[in-house]
């Protein structure tokens, strides 16, 4: 399985510098979280992880090939964010089989249910449109969405910003099955507390820079990264 | 794991998906078609008060007009919400992460819009019918070319348009001051051609001109929106 590789990324806004030569390294089968202040550059990052942003300078290579708009490997990969990313007038499983009918994968009915009890969904109404379903449900619908194409990487944004404590529980096991999974899992966040529980890898920026990148085996217990985290942003 | 990527899908068959799904949506709430066609019904009848007068009807070009204005105010407003539902949700990110080719995409919002204004279109043909005692039914097929052909055009750029201004504010009001000058010749062929083919004796080789023009202007925009649908919805 690759790593994911980004080398000098830059990315500027209209005059403004999001990202200034990024270099990271992120490895199959681990929990990467990207943390930092706001407006330090975690959602550009994982924008052009997506390759939905482009980077102004700097490449992203995933294993020997070029990840950008173009590449097939975007077709391996999952994206979670503060939205579900859903269409809020149709079912849980329609929308499950309008995505893998896109991605070219199994969109069976079998298949689909299999991913909604994957989720915890399995009981979801046939006929109940997305619009119905609670934060909760939604987010656990996006992950049934993202995972859908079976993704070798798996990027999350904030993804248990507005989960009820047990959400965030649920969110933590699935993410530790990901990694078990080998998949590729990037997690931007400012819970300092959820990306302790459950990342083997922090990589902190600010104001567009790396100030900090950091695997340990163990993962990292609550003190010990807050500590890292106040001493690479002075806060 | 990551050298792995799933077959890559058909063009067409991608495009139909997008389609299909937007007008399933459509067909749950019918909340655009039903705004559609009131303000469509809504303008033809205006227009009837004002030129149907002691039952005399109003000629032609008037009546030829009067429907090609019901279509552009009813198809502005199914642009307007053709991405309204992307933008909900965030359901475009989804949509643009699948390797699914954006002109695909394009592709089938072109057909859902065209498709949802061709409906509105039939229950306004045959209001024209019977307001204006307008001869559709001799020529209709001819009539449903022209009718058909000035949809594409004008959903062609609509679509380009209307994902353009996804994320702007007061996009209705930018989007019918950026679609309305562009849609002018469309407008005119349609209701020229229409005009031809409504008159006591129709002219068959001037509406086949006016359907040869709109031919021509599809292929153009359809092209254009194809090519322009990428670097529009940019994630960037």
């Amino acid at each position: 399985m690759s790593a994911l590789e980004l080398s000098a990324v830059g990315k500027i806004y209209g005059g403004r510098r999001a990202l200034h030569g990024v270099n990271a390294r992120f490895e199959a089968g681990r929990v990467a979280a990207v943390l930092g202040p706001n407006g330090a550059g975690k959602t550009t990052m994982l924008g052009i992880l997506s390759t939905l942003v482009s980077p102004t300078s700097g490449s992203v290579r995933w294993g020997d090939t070029r990840l950008e708009r173009g590449s097939p490997l975007r077709a391996r990969i999952g994206y979670v964010g503060h939205d579900p990313g859903l269409y809020g007038d149709l079912s849980a499983r329609e929308n499950l089989r309008f995505f893998c009918a896109l991605h070219g994968c199994d969109a069976t009915p079998a298949r689909v249910d299999r991913l909604l009890a994957r989720v915890g969904l399995a009981d979801v109404p046939a006929d109940a449109s997305a619009r119905t379903f609670s934060r909760g449900m939604l987010q656990r619908l996006a992950l049934a969405r993202a995972l859908a194409h079976d993704p070798a990487l798996l990027l999350f944004d904030e993804p248990s910003a507005a989960l009820d404590p047990a959400g965030a529980a649920w969110l933590q096991t699935e993410l530790a099955a990901e990694r078990t999974a080998g998949r590729t899992v990037i997690l931007v966040t400012h819970d300092l507390e959820a990306a302790a529980a459950i990342a083997d890898q922090v990589l902190i920026l600010r104001r567009g820079r790396v100030v900090r990148d950091e695997a340990r085996a163990g993962g990292f217990p609550v003190d010990v990264l807050r500590g890292i985290y106040r001493e690479a942003t002075g806060g | 794991m990551a050298e792995r990527a799933p077959p890559p899908q058909g063009f067409l068959r991608q495009a139909l998906l997008v389609a299909a799904k937007d007008l399933r949506i459509e067909w749950r709430s019918r909340e655009v078609f039903a705004t559609m066609t009131f303000l469509a019904v809504v303008v033809v009848l205006i227009f009837s008060f004002a030129f149907v007068v002691d039952g005399a009807r109003p000629p032609p070009p008037v009546v030829a007009g009067i429907l090609w204005v019901a279509v552009v105010v009813s198809g502005t407003v199914a642009l307007s919400r053709a991405f309204d539902r992307e933008r909900e949700g965030e359901a475009i990110r989804s949509l643009l992460l699948a390797p699914t080719p954006r002109s695909a995409i394009y592709l089938g919002k072109l057909i859902a819009t065209a498709a949802l204004m061709l409906v509105t279109e039939t229950v306004l043909t045959a209001l024209c019918m019977v307001l204006f005692a307008a001869r559709f039914d001799a020529l209709m097929g001819r009539m449903a070319l022209l009718l058909v052909l000035g949809t594409v055009g004008f959903a062609a750029v609509g679509c380009v348009f209307s994902a353009a201004l996804l994320r702007a504010r007061g996009r209705d009001a930018l989007l019918a001051t950026l679609l309305y000058p562009i849609i002018v010749p469309v407008v005119m062929a349609g209701a020229r051609g229409t005009a031809q083919l409504l008159d006591i004796k129709p002219d068959l080789e001037g509406a086949a001109f006016w359907t040869q023009f709109l031919l021509a202007l599809d292929i153009l925009f359809v092209t254009a929106g194809l090519w322009a649908f990428d670097p529009v919805v940019g994630g960037d």
